[in-house]
């Protein structure tokens, strides 16, 4: 084995204009000088997953809340024997974690509890799923109950004559604090079930490989999934007004969609526009709180503040409805191949294996649609309520002349929000001028040039010495990360030029021409028949994946967002290639091959020019001029 | 041809006993056809994409000993030899492969084997080379699931040197190594017999074998093939190290392959009429000679063998240049895997039984490698 490291965080210069990039983030948050040797000592790895670009100040909140929280689960409430949480560091913008592992001494004792609680769960998973969902719908109703308005000049006149004794600054300050805790409430109820979910599949997973050495991770994947969810009711939603939009005969007004408020009048004034309308209006509730992005951006777009966005996807379907394209996921496919699969695997088991293989599957096939619909409740719904109010925050201060641009708070961290709120509310109540219009706007702007600095490089993979072998569960399940995926990270890979590996994570193979897509801002370049390579996709990108041929991501593994959404939709995925994003140009013909992981560029193939972009049959076993070579053999011998 | 028997006299319908086209409609009758040609039938029958032939029958074998008259010679030459007698049974072995080659063989079967021949090539627009190839009755020959390579005649031009190499097949019955392995191990020389299987030569770009299970370590998920340039006698005779891959049998993706060197291929050469052994060019050598859409057909019709017969099967396969892409692969024999047929279980023996909490944890134990 190579000694082969990754580079020391200590030892890395930022960009030259991001100089004191570090002051921009807490301080419990970056790589201390004072606590090097430390640091060092663990090892790294870049969640380009969920954080793919830089994170400004106030989104540290994010991994803040779903690093710690997951972390919590396993170390204090299910006390997951060798498990505990996910340390986790910024560094020159970009977020890494280093697992913790719990001391060996301590594992045995942690056994009895384990089994105890969490085996309550798995008992009592419906029941308790179903207070979950109380739970968290309560959550976000509180979240959408506060709002952030400007302070009015005098108290009103009730709150006086009624002894209310309170000004309105105290439910501002308030609701400041309360959209925090709601949402850090928020990703503790979005860790309640899902490390049970991942060790539940863990368990079927394991069994699998043990009993068919080598199996497919995506048989495994194929069997447990299950087809109706509700992560993807909101592109189903966008399909049925698709398609009702055909049968009202009001079709012909989405060409300009654009300008929601244009179209939609267009459509109501039409014949049957109305009953559209309603379906429409009807549908935004809840299935609406749907982001392009992945939910750990201020920028991120959803749906319902942007109805431009599902009216687009609308106006795509409708076209395919009107070609006579199906644009339904396969369901019944879906599920014939699922019980194919189960079937074939359990005839080869003898009957004492196929009573565990049954029970596990049971259980997995139990647990996993949480796995999937939870991202719907909080990343989608929850996050979205968030970035709303927090916008509506930022702009209201920014209304205030603390910062030019509305969507200037998002520099600040979030504790110094707390301290700009304060501030606000103090020149508010004293009648003289807050002092943050005079601090902010320029401190703002330095940061974006840190930011934007940042941004212009790409992150390590990881950093420091990796283990020998990668055996922590989640770091396995949820980002993919393998030892093999670490070897190929370190350019130890005997990949060909012009060829990337990764993980197949959905069956298939195709060609066309690569789609790099970095932000979810580029969706709309994505051309029909497109394959699309990106750092790291998000299940709300759903309506793309019915143009797409194939897809190409970073990092992720079998239960990665890109992977779940191809197996859906029937097409090629490879996850978790490392560098296919910054390596490959759009418009670089390339073969994805979901069988066996590969993605390759296939030079000289004029990809540029092929708009048609039909798949093309290439023969990798035989050289054109081999194969020319033995037609005239063939040729020859027919003769004779 | 006065010891010929009412059941050979030369009515048109007693032809039938003697040849057997694979596609014919008749059953696949192992004492009739032998393992080789009977399982050709069967594939053919079951829609198998196999190469048209026919068989010579046992019927046909015995016909020809007994028009002969050499049974008794056989009988006697073969009573009391010692097995550790080598010289002897070299001796006994040589007459008695001179016998076979030489006699005539009856007017009918001659007339009856050319007719079968004609009619073969009949239906191709050009002459075809044709393979002519042993098929015993399992217990009469060495290595029986070898049978097919021990005698295996590839790329015969015209109805002479297919008759010739017919006989060759009978004489195989009594070469020294067949003798030796009947005396030790009490097989009776009576009713001893031998059908040969006539079928249209494969031109193959790769060829090779694949087991519907993985003989490495019994598991039924799995289908492990072998592939290299040209035909596939090289790959079954051990001469070149072929490519190896490992299919999951249920998603038919491939799990893990190795690139074998094949430095050599089977091919024909237009010049000698035959076949040539040549070289494989570094470029070729070195990476799969198959391409993943016809690892996937490969398996998929091993997969198809082994739901037809209910058991794990043993294939040899070829993809034809003559042939268009989707129609190339043929399927050239099918037998049942004999070495784990006894494995009751198609899957890994486990030790982590149950399901729940207790297996759970088991399971992060071990992931973690705690356990």
């Amino acid at each position: 084995m190579t000694e082969k490291s990754f580079p020391s965080p200590y030892d890395q210069k930022p960009a030259a204009s991001a100089e004191g990039w570090k002051d921009l983030y807490a301080y419990n948050l970056v790589f201390q000088e004072n606590r090097r040797e430390v640091e060092e000592a663990k090892f790294w790895f870049c969640d380009s997953q969920h954080w793919p670009t830089v994170t400004k100040p106030f989104e540290t909140i994010g991994f803040e809340f779903a690093v710690s929280c997951l972390g919590q689960y396993n170390s204090r409430h299910l006390l997951i024997p060798p498990a505990n949480g996910i340390e986790f560091r910024i560094h020159n913008g970009y977020v890494f974690m280093s697992p913790v592992g719990v001391p060996e001494t301590e594992i045995a004792a942690r056994v009895p509890e384990f089994m105890a609680r969490a085996g309550h769960y798995f008992q009592n998973w419906d029941g308790l799923l179903e207070k979950w969902q109380g739970k968290i719908r309560g959550t976000i109703d509180e979240l959408n109950a506060l709002s952030f308005e400007a302070l009015p000049n005098a108290v009103p006149l009730e709150d006086v004559t009624s002894g209310k004794g309170l000004g309105p600054n105290d439910e501002l300050l308030g609701n400041f604090d309360k959209l925090v805790s709601l949402t850090y409430r928020a990703w503790q109820y979005h860790f309640e079930f899902l490390n049970l979910g991942y060790v539940a599949y863990l368990d079927f997973f394991s069994f699998c490989k043990e009993v068919f050495p080598g199996i497919p991770d995506q048989a495994v994947a194929k069997m447990v999934q299950g087809v109706d969810m509700e992560l993807f009711r909101p592109d189903d939603e966008l399909k049925k007004l698709a398609k009702l939009a055909v049968e009202l005969g009001v079709d012909g007004h989405f060409g300009n969609t654009e300008n929601p408020e244009e179209t939609l009048a267009a459509i109501g004034a039409a014949a049957g526009g109305a009953e559209w309308l309603a379906a429409w209006t009807e549908a935004q509730d809840p299935w609406f709180n749907f982001t392009v992005g992945n939910g750990f951006y201020a920028h991120d777009k959803y749906w319902m503040d942007h109805l431009e966005l599902p009216l687009g996807y609308i106006a795509d379907y409708i076209v395919r409805v009107q070609n006579g394209v199906g644009i339904d996921r396969p369901v019944a496919e879906l599920v014939a191949e699922r019980d194919r699969i189960t079937e074939e695997y359990s005839e080869l088991l003898s009957p004492e294996q196929l009573a565990a293989f049954q029970g596990k599957l049971g259980l997995a096939r139990q647990v996993y649609p949480y796995v999937e619909n939870h991202n719907f409740y909080i990343e989608h719904w929850t996050m979205g309520v968030f970035w709303r109010k927090a916008r509506q925050l930022s702009k209201m201060l920014s209304e205030a002349g603390f910062w030019p641009e509305a969507n200037g708070m998002f520099y600040l961290r979030r504790d110094e929000v707390r301290e700009t709120l304060f501030d606000y509310v103090t020149g508010w109540a004293v009648g003289a001028p807050a002092i943050g219009p005079d601090y902010w706007p320029a401190e703002v702007a330095r940061r974006k040039v840190i930011v934007d600095a940042l941004s212009e490089e790409r992150p390590q993979p990881a950093l420091n010495t990796p283990p020998v072998v990668i055996t922590e569960p989640f770091t396995l399940m949820l980002w993919g990360i393998t030892s093999d995926q670490i070897k190929n990270w370190l350019g130890d890979s005997d990949a060909p030029e012009g060829e990337f590996r990764g993980m197949a994570a959905s069956s298939g193979v195709a060609e066309g021409p690569a789609r790099v897509i970095s932000s979810s801002d580029q969706l709309s370049e994505v051309q029909e028949g497109d394959i699309l390579v990106a750092p790291v996709t998000a299940p709300s990108w759903g309506p793309i994946f019915g143009k797409i041929r194939a897809t190409v991501t970073d990092i992720g593994g079998m239960m990665s967002h890109a992977a779940i959404v191809c197996r859906e939709y029937g097409m090629p995925a490879v996850t978790g290639t490392g560098t296919a994003s910054a390596q490959i140009r759009t418009g670089q013909w390339l073969r994805v091959d979901g069988n066996n992981g590969t993605v390759t560029i296939v030079e000289d193939h004029g990809a540029e020019q092929d708009v048609a972009g039909l798949a093309h049959e290439h023969d990798l076993a035989l050289a054109p001029a081999a194969a020319a070579q033995l037609d005239a053999v063939l040729a020859e011998s027919s003769h004779a | 041809m006065e010891t010929a028997t009412p059941a050979v006299t030369a009515t048109p319908a007693s032809h039938a006993a003697y040849i057997q086209f694979f596609d014919g409609g008749l059953p696949p009758l192992h004492e009739q056809l032998g393992g080789k040609c009977a399982s050709l039938v069967a594939l053919t029958a079951a829609g198998m994409p196999v190469p048209p032939g026919f068989a010579i029958t046992t019927a046909a074998y015995d016909a020809f000993i007994r028009e002969a008259g050499i049974e008794k010679d056989i009988h006697e030459m073969l009573a009391n030899l010692d097995p550790d007698d080598v010289t002897a049974v070299d001796r006994v072995s040589a007459q008695l492969r001179l016998e076979i080659t030489s006699r005539p063989v009856p007017a009918e079967l001659h007339a009856t084997t050319i007719e079968a021949y004609e009619a073969l090539q009949s239906r191709f627009e050009s002459p075809v080379p044709v393979a002519v190839r042993s098929s015993a009755t399992a217990e009469d020959l060495p290595d029986a699931s070898f049978a097919g390579q021990q005698d295996t005649y590839l790329w015969l031009l015209g109805v002479k040197d297919v008759t010739e190499h017919i006989r060759a097949c009978w004489a195989s019955l009594y070469t020294s190594r067949a003798i030796i392995y009947r005396l030790k191990n009490k097989i009776p020389n009576e009713g001893l017999s031998m059908a040969v299987a006539v079928q249209k030569m494969v031109n193959a770009r790769v060829a090779g074998v694949a087991i519907t299970m993985d003989p490495t370590n019994g598991d039924r998920s799995k289908i492990v093939m072998e592939a290299s340039y040209g035909l596939g006698e090289l790959v079954v005779s051990g001469q070149v190290t072929p490519d190896n891959i490992t299919v999951d049998k249920v998603m038919l993706m491939v799990v893990k392959h190795s690139i074998g060197d094949k430095h050599a291929e089977l091919v024909p050469d237009p010049a000698s009429k035959s076949l040539v052994e040549r070289e494989v060019p570094a470029d070729r050598r070195g990476r799969l000679c198959i391409s993943d859409t016809e690892i996937t057909a490969i398996a998929a019709i091993a997969k198809r063998a082994e739901k037809h017969f209910k058991c794990p099967q043993d294939i040899e396969w070829a993809l034809d240049r003559d042939l268009p892409d989707g129609e190339n692969l043929l399927l050239l024999q099918s037998r049942p895997e004999t070495v784990f047929s006894s494995t009751a279980s198609g899957s890994i023996p486990t030790q982590s039984a149950g399901f729940g909490i207790e297996s759970i944890t088991r399971s992060l134990m071990t992931q973690a490698g705690k356990a």
